[in-house]
């Protein structure tokens, strides 16, 4: 019985000891832990899904209390984020830099052509894997909504094989960007006005027998653009957000009506808005 | 008391009951963290610092308290309890004095709590018999051999990262190989000094 006793006693006698030197060191050696990094990390929303550029909402937190990054970086934060850091690095919120996800590709089922039946996993990573998947162009998208799986705000939806992303309900999180095997998905600006929805490189011939509403190549919208925010680069079309004001002129001129402007009607409408 | 010279008790520990190569304990950290030479480098002078400070406190307290009470049993519970606290230690020391290493170390610092070649060290200290400064120069060799397995091996996984290497064993599966293959060598050292 005393063994068992003298056990009990050496053992708490020894975690004692040690517990001593650890709270004597650990209070001696105390590293200064900045408050307002405390204090920023908690506004911040936690997701680390680095859309701010910074590792995580720990690096961002650090970044800010550096003075190195501007609060409003944070688009899953949104406006609400913005303001609390801002106020506790005290200086004036500038808004959120928001910016949405958006598919860059208008074949849905009845515009494109396939090159095989694919009889397999019903996801677009599995279609993916199988000789780039069923369209005949091996840029686009596949439609098995592994993007409107991985959207938590129920933003995506996918209608004729074609995968549609709904601007007010995306936060800009970048989970979907991620997901997609085709890499088709792209953050836009939440002020851009228009997208060309193709991410095709293939030249205008071949794009022409897979899909009869991508992008050709043929510069027509640069030509009639004003505001010089259209240009062609490897046979593919691309607006620049800063100086695209929406006119639509490049939609009117498109031969195949791969550029979208939103909430513009071309004269020649084909894809999907 | 064991009668081995310091000598044979350091080349021992260094080459042929090398931890990680013959005996296989620390795979963990010897896996995970020799990818990159410097990182290699800091993390085993961490675990020497451990395995040193461990020794040096574990053997005192088995020998004059743990012994002499009849709770020689209690060996690896207060073994783990003082390795912990030691650990422990050395994080908040790191943290203070030394924040690039204690940053590059990330999560390894506190897996060398449970790291089976630091309380390998101390138990086998014991086991074998070793007075203090025995048990020390052990300790000292065991932790130089598994810097020598970390360092080594770093220079194989710096190759490998170049290598043409076949689909399925592309990662941890050619790691585990190459890491076998650097342990067989070090079997040629086993006889020296009789140990």
């Amino acid at each position: 019985m005393f063994e068992v006793i003298l056990a009990i006693i050496i053992l708490t006698a020894l975690g004692l000891v040690f517990g001593l030197i650890l709270a004597f060191a650990s209070a001696v050696m105390a590293v200064p832990v900045d408050e307002k990094v405390e204090a920023l990390r908690s506004a911040l929303p936690g997701a680390n899904c680095g859309a701010c550029g910074y590792s995580g909402c720990d690096g961002y937190a650090e970044a800010m209390a550096r003075g190195e990054a501007q609060p409003g970086l944070c688009t899953p934060g949104g406006q609400d984020v913005a303001e609390i850091t801002a106020s506790i690095l005290g200086v004036e919120s500038a808004g959120v830099q928001e910016k949405k996800a958006q598919v860059k590709c208008g074949g849905c089922d009845q515009y494109i052509n396939t090159k095989l039946e694919y009889r397999g996993i019903a996801t677009c990573a599995a279609a993916n894997q199988f000789y780039g998947g069923e369209p005949s162009c091996s840029y686009g998208c596949l439609g098995y909504g592994d993007c409107a799986a991985a959207c938590e705000y129920g933003a995506i939806t996918v209608e004729n094989g074609l995968a549609i992303i709904n601007k007010d309900l995306c936060v800009g999180c970048t989970k979907c960007v991620s997901v997609c095997p085709k890499s088709i998905i792209e953050m836009v600006p939440g002020s851009a006005k228009g997208i060309v929805r193709c991410s095709s490189h293939d030249k205008g011939a071949v794009v022409r027998k897979a899909c009869s509403v991508g992008c050709i190549g043929c510069m027509k919208c640069t030509k009639v653009c004003e505001y010089d925010a259209i240009h062609v680069s490897n046979f593919l079309a691309k607006i620049d957000p800063e100086k695209c004001v929406g006119c639509g002129a490049c939609a009117d001129s498109c031969p195949t009506g791969c550029i979208n402007i939103f909430g513009y009607q071309p004269k020649n409408q084909k894809a999907a808005v | 008391m064991n009668s081995t010279g310091l000598f044979p008790i350091l080349i021992g520990g260094l080459l042929v009951n090398n931890f990680v190569l013959s005996q296989f304990l620390g795979i963990c950290p010897f896996l995970g963290v020799s990818k990159k030479l410097n990182s290699a480098v800091g993390m085993s002078l961490a675990v020497i610092f451990v395995m040193m400070m461990a020794t040096a406190v574990t053997w005192p307290i088995y020998t004059f308290i743990l012994v002499p009470a009849g709770l020689g049993y209690l060996q690896t519970v207060a073994f783990i309890l003082i390795i912990a606290s030691l650990v422990q230690l050395v994080e908040i020391v790191l943290k203070r004095y030394v924040k690039p290493l204690y940053n590059a170390l990330g999560i390894y610092l506190p897996l060398i709590t449970t790291n089976c070649a630091v309380l390998g060290v101390t138990i086998l200290n014991i086991d074998k018999g070793y007075g203090y400064l025995q048990s020390l120069v052990n300790t000292l060799g065991a932790g130089g051999g598994f810097l020598l397995a970390m360092v080594m091996f770093a220079g194989v996984r710096e190759r490998l990262e170049t290598a043409d290497i076949p689909e399925g064993l592309k990662g941890l599966p050619s790691t585990l190989v190459a890491a076998s293959l650097v342990s067989i060598t070090f079997v040629g050292f086993q006889g020296l000094f009789g140990l």
